[in-house]
């Protein structure tokens, strides 16, 4: 049990450096680099596709920007502007394709499309959860040691444990028996 | 007076309103000397829970001195007296209040005929909290209306400071229910998600009533600090599988009691489903993230309780119910009936056995309100608890 303890103990301290927000950041981070290079090196297929023939050069600029922005992302210390810059990028190649819309294919639009769509949700999912955990790591840390000794029991911890076994609970907060022996007394 | 007033989303503001007057002949009013934030208030603050109306005052945590009492309330209640007022306003006589279940009084929800129409029936008026619970202005501000004062109030003795006793007027008694529900035998693990205030109360009480083992789960390492300063094993579920560690911690047969101090603002990504529940939420396709209540369904030990304090709103989506018949377990749930345990509570303080002060980490002017409702819901700064002083 005191074992048990101690291994939390070691957990509890052990600030995670991302958590699962922040996890999912580097992965629209690495999704980013990756569209990005995609963008640079086949814009010439992708604009055929996308309706953008002789505008290769405005899908590698926003290539550059995915880029820059997956990089942006990977190496900051605080996810969370990138992010919502994320989401403004996304705002950009809609209106990018819908502009195009004409000369598309349609399938590969409708493609584009729903993954822009798709991809926009997760980054302001990411951007509103990153709120609670992009914190000052430092200060958590203190917290974390400063609030270890924070007890709601004057006469300690042990002392304390089945203190109130005195309380009589009320017989409309009994449980069902399921849990006690069906027979006991 | 000054109070902090709703004005829509993430949009709180520290205000001139005007003071409260005696409506009813059994209303007292307050002068507040300390209030706090509750995680209730934060789902609010984000525009989860509907009918909250431009201009509300906010807050249901709070106590001071009683300044005047109308004539219907004066045999209980006199000037000068120090009261900590529970959240749900009761009227004392009702069938439900005569039960004890002071959370579900039939009579002081005035606008119960907007409450009906949602939810079917009527529960009782609760201060600060949306327009379907009565809409009554709350105690984040200089002073409070009280309605139904002779019974709506927690005497405190002037030996205890305000922080040693604010609580009683929701986190402690909630707590406390929380795992009271559970009626705790001592061979059980009892396994609670979420170390905001109310899970640390949940963790407090189930300790002072003799747990076997008592499990916490949260993401944010402080909060999870205390909850295991207070004898909680803890579990960060942005670092470890939450169902691998209670299987490790209950020798693979899962706790017999689950308490959810979460409620309906799950974190967004901590898994597949809750991403799940923000898109839809977002296409108001549902109102609440259920993840707590499904893990706590999957986990449970067949023909265990669930027990939920935390707060839902409205819809949620796959809920498996199949797993809760065919395990057959046993919810319960509910907002707190405050002066049922209060009494109990006071003395448990008085007596030294507790002391809920410990959650506070901020203790500010009622003007930085707006602000710290920030810090509080975003975990910035360390904070788990504010106090304001009006
Ligand atoms: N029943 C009542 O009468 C009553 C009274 C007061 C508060 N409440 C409710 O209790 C809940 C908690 O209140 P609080 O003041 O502690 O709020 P809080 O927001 O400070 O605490 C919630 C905690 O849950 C954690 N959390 C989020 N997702 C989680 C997950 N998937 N697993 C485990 N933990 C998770 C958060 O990190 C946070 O620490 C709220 O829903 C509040 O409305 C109910
Ligand atoms: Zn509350
Ligand atoms: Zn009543």
């Amino acid at each position: 049990m005191s074992m048990t303890t101690q291994g939390g103990m070691r957990r509890a301290a052990t600030l995670p450096r991302r958590g699962t927000a922040g996890r999912l950041a580097g992965q629209l981070g690495w999704f980013s680099l990756g569209l990005g290079l995609l963008e640079i090196v086949a814009a010439r297929p992708l604009a055929r596709q996308l309706g953008m023939h002789g505008r290769e050069d405005l899908l590698r600029l926003q290539g550059l920007r995915e880029v820059v922005m997956g990089v942006g992302i990977l190496t900051a210390r605080d996810r969370r502007p990138w992010i919502i810059g994320r989401v403004a990028g996304d705002a950009v190649d809609a209106a990018l394709l819908a502009g195009h819309a004409p000369h598309a294919r349609p399938g590969s639009l409708a493609l584009a499309m729903a993954s822009v769509a798709a991809v926009t949700v997760l980054d302001l999912i990411c951007a509103e959860s990153l709120r609670t955990e992009e914190g000052d790591y430092a200060a958590r840390a203190d917290a974390v040691r400063a609030y270890a000794t924070r007890s709601a029991f004057p006469k300690g911890l042990e002392q304390s444990r089945g203190a109130a076994r005195d309380f009589q609970v009320p017989r409309d907060f009994r449980i069902p028996d399921a849990l006690r022996p069906w027979n006991a007394a | 007076m000054r109070a902090l007033v709703w004005h829509g989303k993430e949009d709180i503001r520290c205000e001139s309103v005007p003071d409260p007057r005696i409506e009813h002949p059994r209303d007292a009013i307050i002068k507040v000397t300390s209030c706090a934030i509750c995680g209730s208030d934060l789902h609010l603050f984000d525009n989860m829970i509907p009918a909250m109306k431009r201009g509300d005052i906010m807050g249901h945590e709070a106590m001071g001195e009683v300044v005047e009492v109308g004539p219907e309330a004066s045999g209980k209640l006199k000037v000068g007296d120090r009261v900590v007022v529970p959240f749900t306003i009761t009227c004392g006589e009702c069938w439900q209040c005569k039960r004890g279940n002071f959370s579900l009084c039939e009579r002081t929800n005035r606008n119960g005929a907007m409450q009906e129409k949602v939810f079917g029936r009527v529960g009782a008026g609760l201060f600060g909290y949306t327009q379907l619970t009565g809409g009554y202005p709350g105690g984040q501000a200089e002073y409070l209306r009280v309605p139904c004062a002779d019974e709506t109030h927690i005497k405190v003795p002037s030996t205890l400071s305000d922080e040693q006793v604010l609580f009683l007027s929701d986190i402690l008694p909630t707590g406390w229910q929380g795992a009271v529900q559970c009626d705790i035998q001592p061979e059980d693990t009892v396994c609670i998600w979420g170390a905001g205030p109310v899970g640390l109360m949940c963790v407090v009480s189930a300790v002072l009533l003799g747990a076997k083992q008592v499990i916490c789960i949260d993401r944010v390492p402080e909060r999870l600090a205390m909850a295991q300063a207070n004898g909680a094993i803890p579990i960060n579920f942005d670092t470890e599988s939450v169902i691998q560690r209670i299987d490790e911690l209950t020798d693979r047969k899962g706790p017999e009691k689950c308490i959810d101090a979460v409620g309906m603002e799950a974190h967004a990504t901590a898994t597949l489903d809750s991403i799940y529940d923000r898109v839809k939420q977002a296409m108001m396709l549902e109102s609440d993230r259920a993840h707590v209540l499904r893990e706590m369904v999957y986990v449970a030990r067949p023909g265990g309780v669930l027990s939920v304090p935390g707060v839902y709103g409205g819809l949620v989506d796959k809920f498996p119910m199949g797993l809760v018949m065919n395990k057959g377990l046993t919810i319960r749930t509910g907002q707190t009936h405050v002066r049922r345990w209060t009494d109990d509570l006071l003395r448990r303080i008085e007596e030294g056995q507790l002391d809920p002060s410990f959650v506070i980490t901020h203790k500010v002017p009622l003007e930085q309100g707006p602000a710290m409702y920030k810090t509080f819901r975003d975990k910035q700064d360390g904070c788990v608890k504010v106090v304001l002083k009006p």
